[in-house]
Formats: C-alpha cells, sequence, structure tokens
C-alpha cells in the first residue's frame, strides 16, 4: 500500500527541521520528516561549541541549543516524524521507500519532497597520501563525535592536515581536553574555514597553521606514531628538501564534504559537477518537479543560520505547488559562474514575478580584497555590489531585481577594483 | 601603538585596526557595528571568550553532557576553568541551562548544561 502525504522531507537535521517547522507553520498538516539517526538534530548535536543563531535568533547559542529550539517547534506543532528509519529509494514520481525496526518496508507518495540530507566527509582514500595504514587517522566530524558525543579522547598529540571548519574546531576541543596539537596543514595557499576559526582556535592557543602544506607521508604500523608534511608549490607538489617529519599520535582531515546525492540521482536529479549538490532554481526546485533540495546537500554551507533561512524557501516552494500556486514553466534562463566566481545557487531562473528578486549564493575562486560582484546579461552590467572583501572559504549573496534581468541569461562575475 | 585584528562576534569577521597606548584604545576602524568596536577594546584591556567543553555525566542516556560558560570569561582563565570542567561529574538526567559549575575558577560565569538528557539503567557509550 502506498500512504499519500503532502510533503516527506528526508533528514532531520538542521535544513530537513528547519523546513518541516516552515511547511507546517504554513498550513500543512500532513508533513512527514524521514531521519536515519536515532535522535533528531543531525551533525549539530555534535557540534558543541558556540557561534550559531546569530541571523536566525538573533542570539548566539552553541549547536545543542540551536537544535533544541527546533526540534521543540517540531513536537508542540505535532510534526509527524520517522526515526532510524532510511529512505532506500527516491523515483521521479516521488514515490520514496523507506525502511526502519518499526515500519519494516514501506512505500510513500508525495506531492513534493524535500532533500535535506546534508553532507558527508571526504574520507583519506580520496586524498592518496602514501604511507601505513595505522589506526589514529579519523576524519575531524569522526573525532568531534568521539569526543563530545562519546567523551573519549582521540590521542594524546595530533596533526590536522586541512583547515575547514571542523577541524579548526577540533584544534580547539582537543587543546582544552589536554591533546597536543602540533601544526594545521593547508595545501591550499588560503585558509579552508573562517577567519574568525582561525582566531579564536588557532590563534588563541598558538596552534600554527602551516598554508601551502601538506602530509606527504604517514608513519607507524599498529599505531599511527608520526607524519611527514612537506610545503607545496603552486601546482600543489611537495617541494624537494623541505619535507619535515613530525611526531604524533593522531592526524585529522578535515578536507572538504561531499553532499550525499546517492538518492537525488536515483530520481533522476541533474547534479551540477561544481556544487556536487542538485541543479537549482530560485524556488530551490531541481529538475525533478516538486522534488526541492536545501542545506548542505545543495551545497556546503559555512552557515547553520544560512541553511535553517535556506530551508524555509523550499519549504515555502514546495507549499506553494501543493496549494497549486506554482507558477507555469516558462523559458528557462540560466545562471552562469563567471570570472572570479566558482559557483552559484541557483544555477537557473524559472519564470519569475515581476517584483521578483533573485537571491544568488556564490563563493568566489579567490580571495579578493575590495571586489565588486557584476551580473552581466549580453556583457552590459544590469547589477553589481560592492564586498569589502571576498574570501572562497566565506559564502555570499546577490539579490538581483528580476525586472534587471529583462528574461535573459546571467553571468555572475568577481573582478578586484 | 597598533593592532589589526578580526573581530569574531558574528561570522562576518570585520578586519579591524586598533589604535591604543597601554592599556586605553584611542581609536577603533574597519567595524561596522558597536560590538565590533566593544570588542576591540575588550581585545586590547582584557580578552574574553566563551568556554564550550562536555562533563561526564552519571546514569545518563551519554557519558558526557555538553556545556557552556553563560557569560564570556577571561581568555587567561580558560584552562584553570577547564581544570575544574574536567574534575566535575553531574548525576541525570540533564536540563537545558541546568547550572552544573557555579563560578568555576572565579571566572564570573556559571557553567550550564546545552542539552539536555534522560537517565537510564545500563548507562555506558550507548546512543541516545
Amino acid at each position: 500500500m502506498i500512504e499519500k502525504r503532502s510533503i516527506i522531507i528526508i533528514g532531520a537535521g538542521p535544513a530537513g527541521l528547519a523546513a518541516a517547522v516552515k511547511a507546517r507553520k504554513s498550513g500543512v498538516d500532513d508533513v512527514l520528516l524521514i531521519e536515519r539517526d536515532n535522535q533528531l538534530g543531525g551533525i549539530l548535536k555534535q557540534c558543541i561549541h558556540n557561534g550559531f543563531g546569530l541571523h536566525v535568533f538573533k542570539e548566539e547559542l552553541t549547536g545543542p541549543e540551536f537544535a533544541l529550539r527546533y526540534i521543540r517547534k517540531v513536537h508542540e506543532l505535532g510534526i509527524d516524524y520517522k526515526l532510524d528509519t532510511m529512505v532506500i529509494s527516491i523515483d521521479k514520481n516521488r514515490n520514496i521507500t523507506t525502511v526502519g525496526p518499526e515500519d519494516g518496508l514501506r512505500i510513500y507518495n508525495a506531492d513534493a519532497i524535500i532533500l535535506a540530507m546534508g553532507c558527508r566527509e571526504r574520507p583519506r582514500g580520496a586524498l592518496r597520501i602514501p604511507g601505513t595504514n595505522p589506526s589514529g587517522i579519523f576524519s575531524a566530524g569522526t573525532a568531534q563525535r568521539f569526543v563530545n558525543i562519546e567523551g573519549m579522547k582521540p590521542g594524546k598529540t595530533a596533526v590536522i592536515l586541512g583547515s575547514g571548519d571542523i577541524g579548526l574546531i577540533m584544534a580547539r576541543r582537543m587543546t582544552l581536553e589536554g591533546m597536543k596539537v602540533k601544526a594545521v596543514c593547508e595545501i591550499m595557499p588560503h585558509p579552508g574555514g573562517l577567519t574568525r576559526n582561525i582566531v579564536q582556535c588557532l590563534d588563541d592557543y598558538d596552534i600554527p597553521l602551516k598554508l601551502s602544506h601538506t602530509v606527504t607521508q604517514i608513519h607507524g604500523r599498529k599505531r599511527l606514531e608520526g607524519v611527514t608534511i612537506a610545503e607545496v608549490d603552486e601546482s600543489f607538489k611537495p617541494k624537494k628538501g623541505t619535507e619535515k617529519y613530525i611526531k604524533c599520535d593522531t592526524l585529522l582531515l578535515s578536507v572538504g564534504l561531499i553532499p550525499e546525492n546517492e538518492l537525488s540521482e536515483e530520481a533522476g536529479v541533474l547534479i551540477d559537477p561544481l556544487t556536487k549538490g542538485a541543479v537549482v532554481n530560485q524556488n530551490l526546485e531541481t529538475s525533478v518537479e516538486g522534488i526541492y533540495a536545501c542545506g548542505n546537500v545543495l551545497h556546503v554551507h559555512d552557515l547553520v543560520d544560512y541553511v535553517a533561512l535556506e530551508a524555509e524557501r523550499a519549504a515555502k516552494s514546495a507549499v506553494r505547488r501543493i496549494k497549486g500556486k506554482s507558477k507555469k514553466k516558462s523559458k528557462r534562463l540560466m545562471v552562469e559562474a563567471g570570472k572570479g566566481i566558482r559557483y552559484t545557487v541557483p544555477q537557473i531562473i524559472d519564470k519569475t514575478d515581476k517584483d521578483e528578486k533573485i537571491k544568488i549564493y556564490f563563493r568566489s575562486s579567490s580571495i579578493l580584497k575590495s571586489a565588486r560582484v557584476n551580473a552581466v546579461c549580453k556583457d552590459k552590467i544590469v547589477y553589481s555590489k560592492k564586498f569589502r572583501r571576498l574570501v572562497p572559504a566565506e559564502m555570499e549573496y546577490i539579490n538581483i531585481p528580476a525586472e534587471d534581468m529583462k528574461g535573459r541569461n546571467i553571468r555572475i562575475e568577481a573582478v578586484a577594483k | 601603538m597598533k593592532r589589526e585584528m578580526v573581530c569574531i562576534r558574528c561570522p562576518k569577521g570585520c578586519r579591524m585596526t586598533v589604535e591604543y597606548e597601554g592599556n586605553k584604545v584611542l581609536k577603533v576602524t574597519g567595524n561596522s557595528c558597536s560590538k565590533g568596536k566593544a570588542y576591540a577594546i575588550d581585545e586590547i584591556t582584557k580578552p574574553v571568550r566563551i568556554v564550550t567543553s562536555t562533563i561526564k555525566v552519571d546514569g545518563g542516556e551519554l557519558p558526557v553532557v555538553p556545556v557552556k560558560t553563560d557569560k564570556a570569561i577571561r581568555r587567561n582563565l580558560i584552562f584553570d576553568v577547564m581544570a575544574e570542567i574536567y574534575k566535575a561529574e553531574v548525576k541525570a538526567p540533564v536540563k537545558e541551562g541546568q547550572v552544573i559549575l557555579k563560578n568555576p575558577a572565579k571566572c564570573g560565569a556559571d557553567v550550564v548544561a546545552t542539552l539536555e538528557l534522560g537517565k537510564v539503567e545500563n548507562a555506558g557509550n550507548k546512543r541516545a
């Protein structure tokens, strides 16, 4: 038997929770939230540090506190959810097959699906670091779970490869737990994480950040005994003679997140090779009608606040669809990531309202001081905004009035002044 | 004296320049709000941070509960507060906002739980 629902949300992390609350508050009373873990909240539960909620709640919260605010709303509003339940397939007709210990195998059909599955961490295998395969090598998020949820220390002395935010946060966390963090190596010439995390996680504790450095060898048989690090040249090749051995029993990898889109692809959702998330329009609808995406499964965010706001937009679009108010498809416009821009979300724009403003998120491809971000239609700049600083690690956005685009494709460019 | 700094009060991360003499701040530039100026003055006169960590739980659904100082404390007291946090233990159930340590190391803040945690019979590394 196929059970019918108006909106089904896959994943109950910050994106899924925010989408569910928004959809329910907009009057949809048969929202279903599906989560494969045994609790709501997703990764926020292990992000015990502060700095969340400044945009959404106008106060500084820790990850668990941020999650609790939404979880309480889910309960207050009586939103239906399933825990320990894995979605094993979605199709383009929006049929969802799930398995769980209580319900066994179940099939649902939804008028709208919101994808909110988040990311997973890039593993060691993706880096091809030569050397042995001892214990003591963890992804930063795994180590975070060990320390913050299971109350265990991963080791005594650590080196961190990659300067993503989770790695920086863990450098401080392990230091507070009495471990010695000897270095953070970043292969790029600029940090991967937010500047505020460089300041309060590394500088505060005198942890050296080695830019343009990578780990070139892993040593140790049973347990990690040390790593060799080296400086890299412009093409990221290790420079001869710069190798240095660092003794350590723990190596954390904070080398990026990969949106988890296996289910999306199965449903026929088109994936952007740059974001590794779905190609969406300004309403966050994917290439499959009635399937929306938001949060880290769409593109990797730096701030959970932006995840929540994006999820609310996806929910709003889904609600509009089921209330029969979504607009008919018309000429589809493309948003191109031009010079100086790594990617944009959305990548396409469907028919717009007259006074609609199109919110375009982007990342720059390099550090630019005092830059202009231009929207160009047919070699004519139709919109321009000044930025004091653009950093690839920090996502930014512009709001372009739809009428300025006059029904033409646009290219977003960043130019140094 | 002049010092360049990045404001950490919000993720915007304004780059600021602070001019100061000893403990007295003369001028702050580059900040985009009043929080930035306050941060710059604090950084020169008395740098403060919120500390987050975990505290052992007796009989809880999880072996530890996340905690934070309920206000920012002097940066030079962080490790003294952490020493108190290591020693502490709390009995389940734990409520969000529950004070677990009162004014540890005389830091001027209390350490409070940031998650609610239920009680279980066979506590161990069981997931909540």
